[in-house]
């Protein structure tokens, strides 16, 4: 893509691209640099004035290295290679003053600082300061600011790097942070206190060097160092996001983002990393069985008895199973064995009812084909039924990063209009605009449609997807070396839940008609595996069996409870939008008396091994997951993105139908209570207030 | 001394009217037409060959400066964007040019646009200029009413506009790429170079940034020749010049002179000597407030020009010459512009927003003399670690007054320091830290 050009760094040659910085090629060369607010990902500000190294030949002053590029290098004489040094007694002076600058006004209080132990400033401190201070005036202090209920600060200890302020407006897409005064009184603010309308602020506090912007609800809980840290996927939306949790002992403190460049970069949403005190709350620690209208807590033998007792005394075609969208692939894969042993069709993980995984058109017919990493390669983007903010709020800053880095991306949007940080042309509400809205990809290299549930999880759903699908094919949206078609799915597990195949087949009921069945007295046992998010609590007079970790709205109609674990209690394989398999790991052990969800089916297949045929064939994770490799490949190449290659057949998408001329609902109406665990979390509720306008805090009463 | 004749401002104190008859009168205007009709190479290369360096403080020549704009107009409109915003202390000569003098300076923006190819020319005038800009969009409204600019500007088929844009009051919006910010509705903080303007300035397209004076000049340099201008001054230091003498003189004042003329003549001839003779005197900065002061010694024999004010460590800056008498408290008074950078500072880099608030601090105890004699040292080191680490040129502006200072009246902050210890029995304050 671009040139490289050979260069010296302290004395030894490097070659590096001419269009990075210095400082990326000074790394290249293998010579860390200092820096505050450069970051990889923001645009470049050059005010913390910490990376200055020496460039020979240039004017007898040090050069700020992220702020210039290797092409606007002067060669040495005679054309030898321009050379840079980060080791001369300049370079070591200016870090040292700078650093000295920066702590002048800096306060003293690293031992009740949050940051302690992972702060930028601390180690740089040590690394490139002075020993001891030279500053003998008063210190500077600054008034705390309310930016939101997830965000602490602490002003005093800001250094004007303006990360957190680039990082607003342009990677969250919200002017709403800023630096006001000037000189030693500039400070960080949000304009007249309010909170920061993003769903990605709790990243402010990832890039914020020091402990100006720290966790409010992981406030004084621990120190970085005491914490065990485990590298897991998170599952509150379908993105998949690459996460790790922190835990102390058997408690869970907090949640960080892990770098991956194809899925999240390096971003997550609040809802993911705040969702964590909803991991504590409303936990189902023990079994319950109902008794008298009442549930009251089992041993779970008494549960697992009564369950096989109802399931073996049940006829298959009165059975019913239910999968919500947080459950892992293995335990889905566990419940799908002991289904089909016990002969039940009527199975579904399509708990939105969207029309998905049906027909001949294969696994790409359900996938976001191009990839999340592919929004940045498209010249327009015709969004349908969906509102990514919402439901996927890290590719929605992906996409607003391709619509600021490429100036010729249309977007295009159907569905109520909606503030997306992102400029868009509205091109309809609902399925008579489509005919019109798919004019929008004429002529585009690398058309893309993002088809949401909004769009499909409606009872012409069907027939959406066969005019989506057909109106895609008729631009192009497929075509060599590009594949446009992508849904997006909201729920974690509803890819891998397609991927096994768990789908009613033929002769059974979907969701919509078990919950239907079962309401017309058609059913007699329901076996709900974590679903929680369908209307209407009266499942006639049907037995319920409800495994999860939440009491939430699938445990209170549940006669008895199996006590599960949550995503970060367990090891299973998530699959996101992309098709992306990935290993979800247990961070710390499950609730009270509850288990693993695999191994409950599991020992449930033990006490039904009569009525099967013999319980089901696998004593340990690794056979399970052996046997659902053997079920759907796909979930055997872990952390494997599309490859555009996977094969499909846009005209066996949906039914031909009629639609309706509704205008599309988004699936998601509150970004914030979007499953069990959002429910019960104060945090969230916290936030869709704040969001909502609600909560007005001054700053000095919001300090917890 | 200059002659009347060399004049180029010869309506610098208003005793004329600033219309536009009476400025044709005094020559502006004259031959516009016939500039332009010599093509854009030929401007850039009078003004090249008239050694003309920009007035506005770094002394750049402008002439080479202009040759870095495209030749040919691309895919972006080009701009030349004048630099008004005199706010250096010390300097009022744009003022009095705008004033007095507009109509020089109005036909010295067409011109200098036209040798860019820029059909567009920003004013950006200060927050405190009101009058000037009222009188200064007088003046442009005439040229308007009478053709010289707007469509077909002077009937030579060439398009320019003018416009005014009145700042808000801040001396860092007088750093080009700050004031190019400002100039887009945008907070005043300078911006990282490169790109420099020329490649990337207002709205990310080709512009120059000069001063009133280097734009007013040109006109005048063109008619009546690159070897007239050249002709004065030293070599590399060509030309004349307005000087904006202040202080204890004892009639302070803005007068156009030739460069290179000795600071003594310039002090002694045009504002009638030093408040109480010559050997009153105990310093002047030659510059505006940002360039270090010279002790007396230097000034008896120094020249007012680039160069030689350069080999004395001080600078010519805008030729804002402030004099100070032996009455004066140095001490105090760097303290004072230490205020003013620290007040101006615009807090984006690291070294300038906390250094220049410490060194304020540090001096203002040092005035009182509630220091330690170590703590002079400290000062020079913290201000050589502002100086030059900085985006813009404000962290250097804050470090010279006090360098110079320390350089050469170091005894007298010494004896202030030792004087208020003897006060006090031998007990200071200073170096205790307020933890």
């Amino acid at each position: 893509m671009s040139d490289t050009r050979v260069i010296k760094v302290n004395g030894e040659e490097v070659e590096v691209p001419t269009d990075l910085t210095l400082l990326q090629a000074c790394e290249i060369a293998g010579e860390e640099i200092p820096r505050f607010c450069y970051h990889e990902r923001l645009s470049v500000a050059g005010n913390c004035r910490m990376c200055l190294i020496e460039v020979k030949g240039g004017p007898p002053k040090p050069v700020a290295s992220c702020a210039q590029n290797v092409r606007d290098l002067r060669p040495g004489p005679d054309g030898s290679p321009p050379e840079l040094f980060t080791n001369t007694p300049m370079v070591k002076k200016a870090r040292e003053g700078v650093m000295e600058f920066l702590l002048i006004n800096h306060p003293l209080d690293c031992p009740i600082c949050d940051q302690g132990g992972e702060c930028d400033l601390q180690d740089q401190a040590m690394a490139y300061g002075r020993d001891g201070s030279r500053y003998t005036e008063n210190k500077r202090a600054v008034e705390e600011k309310y930016m939101g209920p997830l965000i602490k600060t602490i002003m005093t200890r800001c250094i004007q790097c303006t990360r957190c302020v680039r990082f607003a407006t342009e990677v969250a897409g919200v002017d709403d942070l800023g630096l006001v005064n000037r000189g030693e009184n500039a400070e960080i603010t949000t304009y007249l206190e309010k909170a920061v309308q993003s769903e990605l602020t709790g990243n402010l506090i990832d890039i914020c060097p020091v402990g100006a912007l720290t966790s409010r609800p992981y406030a004084f809980n621990a120190r970085p160092w005491e914490l065990k840290k485990t590298q897991t996927i998170d599952a509150m939306d379908a993105m998949g996001a690459n996460i790790r949790v922190d835990s102390r002992g058997r408690e869970i403190l907090r949640i960080l983002p892990r770098l991956h460049e194809d899925v999240n970069e390096e971003w997550i949403s609040d809802k993911t990393r705040f969702i964590w005190d909803g991991l504590k709350r409303q936990r189902l620690d023990k079994p319950f069985v109902r008794e008298n209208g009442k549930l009251r807590p089992a041993r779970w033998d008494e549960a697992l008895g009564l369950v096989a007792e109802k399931l073996g005394a049940t006829p298959a075609d009165r059975i019913g199973a239910l999968v919500g969208d947080l459950v892992s692939a293995e335990s889905m894969k566990a419940l799908k064995d002991l289904m089909a042993g016990l002969g039940v069709k009527h199975i579904d993980c399509r708990q939105d009812g969207a029309p998905l995984g049906e027909g001949g058109a294969g696994r790409a017919g359900y996938l976001f084909n191009s990839g999340f990493a592919g929004v940045e390669a498209a010249d327009a983007i015709l969004l349908v039924g969906t509102n990514p903010r919402a439901e996927a709020p890290v590719l929605n800053a992906r996409i607003r990063k391709a619509w600021i880095g490429n100036l010729g991306l249309k977007i295009g949007l159907v569905g109520e209009a909606a503030d997306l940080t992102y400029g868009y042309e509205h091109l309809g509400a609902g399925p008579g605009d489509l005919i019109s809205a798919f004019e929008m990809l004429d002529g585009a290299e690398r058309p893309m449609v993002i088809l949401g549930m909004g769009a499909l999880a409606r009872a012409d759903g069907r027939a959406v997807l066969k005019a989506v699908a057909s109106l895609a094919a008729s631009r192009n949206v497929v075509r060599e070396g590009w594949n446009g078609f992508n849904v997006l799915h909201t729920a974690a597990a509803r890819v891998a839940g397609l991927d096994l195949g768990l789908v009613p087949g033929e002769g059974g009921l979907d969701f919509a008609g078990i919950l239907k069945a079962a309401r017309d007295r058609d059913l007699d046992v329901i076996y709900n595996l974590g679903a929680d998010e369908f209307e209407g609590r009266d499942l006639g007079g049907a037995f319920v069996i409800y495994q999860g970790h939440h009491g939430d709205a699938g445990a209170r109609t549940a006669d008895v409870i199996l006590p599960g674990a949550a995503y970060t209690e367990q090891n299973g394989v998530y699959v996101n939008a992309e098709g992306r398999a990935q290993i979800a790991s247990r961070a710390y052990f499950p609730f009270g008396d509850a288990r693993e969800d695999w191994a409950i089916i599991r020992a449930l297949s033990d006490r039904l091994a009569s009525k099967l045929v013999g319980p089901l064939p696998y004593d340990d994770l690794f056979a399970l997951r052996q046997a659902m490799i053997a079920d759907a490949p796909s979930l055997g190449r872990v952390d494997e993105g599309p490859t555009g290659e996977e094969p499909l057949d846009l005209g066996a998408l949906g039914v031909e139908g009629p639609l309706d001329g509704a205008a599309f609902r988004y699936a998601v109406d509150n970004f914030w209570f979007t499953n069990p665990i959002a429910r019960a979390s104060e945090t969230m509720a916290e936030c869709a207030r704040a969001m909502a306008g609600v909560e007005k805090v001054a700053a000095e009463e919001s300090v917890r | 001394m200059l002659q009347d004749k060399d004049r180029i401002f010869t309506n610098l104190y208003g005793r004329h009217d600033a219309g536009l008859e009476a400025a044709k009168r005094r020559g502006a205007w004259n031959g516009t037409a016939d500039i332009l009709a010599m093509g854009p190479e030929w401007i850039i290369d009078q003004v090249k060959a008239s050694g003309l360096r920009g007035r506005g403080g770094a002394g750049f020549p402008t002439g080479l400066k202009w040759s870095f704009m495209p030749k040919e107009v691309k895919d972006r409109p080009h701009y030349l964007v004048v630099n008004a915003d005199e706010s250096e202390p010390g300097t009022c000569k744009d003022r009095d040019i705008m004033r007095h003098d507009p109509h020089l300076f109005i036909e010295g923006c067409l011109v200098a646009s036209f040798a860019m190819k820029a059909h567009a020319c920003y004013i950006y005038i200060r927050g405190e200029y009101v009058d000037e800009r009222i009188a200064l969009q007088k003046a442009i409204d005439e040229a308007y009413a009478a053709g010289l600019v707007g469509r077909n500007a002077c009937g030579t088929g060439f398009d320019f506009d003018v416009y005014v844009h009145h700042g808000a009051g801040a001396y860092i919006c007088g750093e080009e790429t700050a004031l190019l910010e400002s100039l887009e509705g945008k907070k005043g903080q300078p911006r990282l170079k490169p790109p420099f303007p020329a490649g990337a300035g207002l709205y990310g397209c080709p512009t120059t940034v000069n001063n009133v004076e280097s734009i007013a000049v040109c006109p005048t340099i063109i008619r009546r020749g690159a070897e007239w201008f050249a002709s004065m001054g030293r070599e590399k230091n060509a030309g004349t010049k307005v000087f904006c003498i202040s202080g204890h003189v004892n009639r302070p004042c803005n007068v156009e002179e030739e460069m290179s003329i000795p600071l003594r003549q310039l002090i002694e001839e045009h504002c009638g000597g030093v408040r109480g003779g010559w050997d009153n005197l105990k310093a002047v900065i030659p510059g505006g407030s940002s360039v270090p002061m010279l002790p007396r010694e230097i000034c008896d024999n120094v020249l007012m020009d680039f160069d030689a004010l350069r080999d004395v460590q001080s600078g010519l800056g805008t030729a804002a010459v402030i004099v100070m008498d032996k009455t004066t408290d140095v001490v105090r008074a760097i303290a004072r512009i230490a205020y003013f950078y620290k007040h101006e500072s615009c807090g984006q880099c690291t070294p300038c927003r906390e250094g220049t608030g410490w060194m304020w601090r540090v001096l203002s105890r040092m005035a009182e003399g509630n220091a330690e004699t170590s703590e002079i040292d400290k000062l020079l080191d913290v201000a050589g670690q502002v100086e030059g680490h900085t985006i813009c040129a404000l962290g250097d502006a804050a470090a010279w007054p006090i360098q110079g200072l320390i350089r050469h009246f170091r005894h007298e902050i010494e004896d202030r320091i030792n004087a208020y210890r003897s006060d006090r029995g031998g007990v200071s304050m200073a170096g205790v830290a307020a933890e």
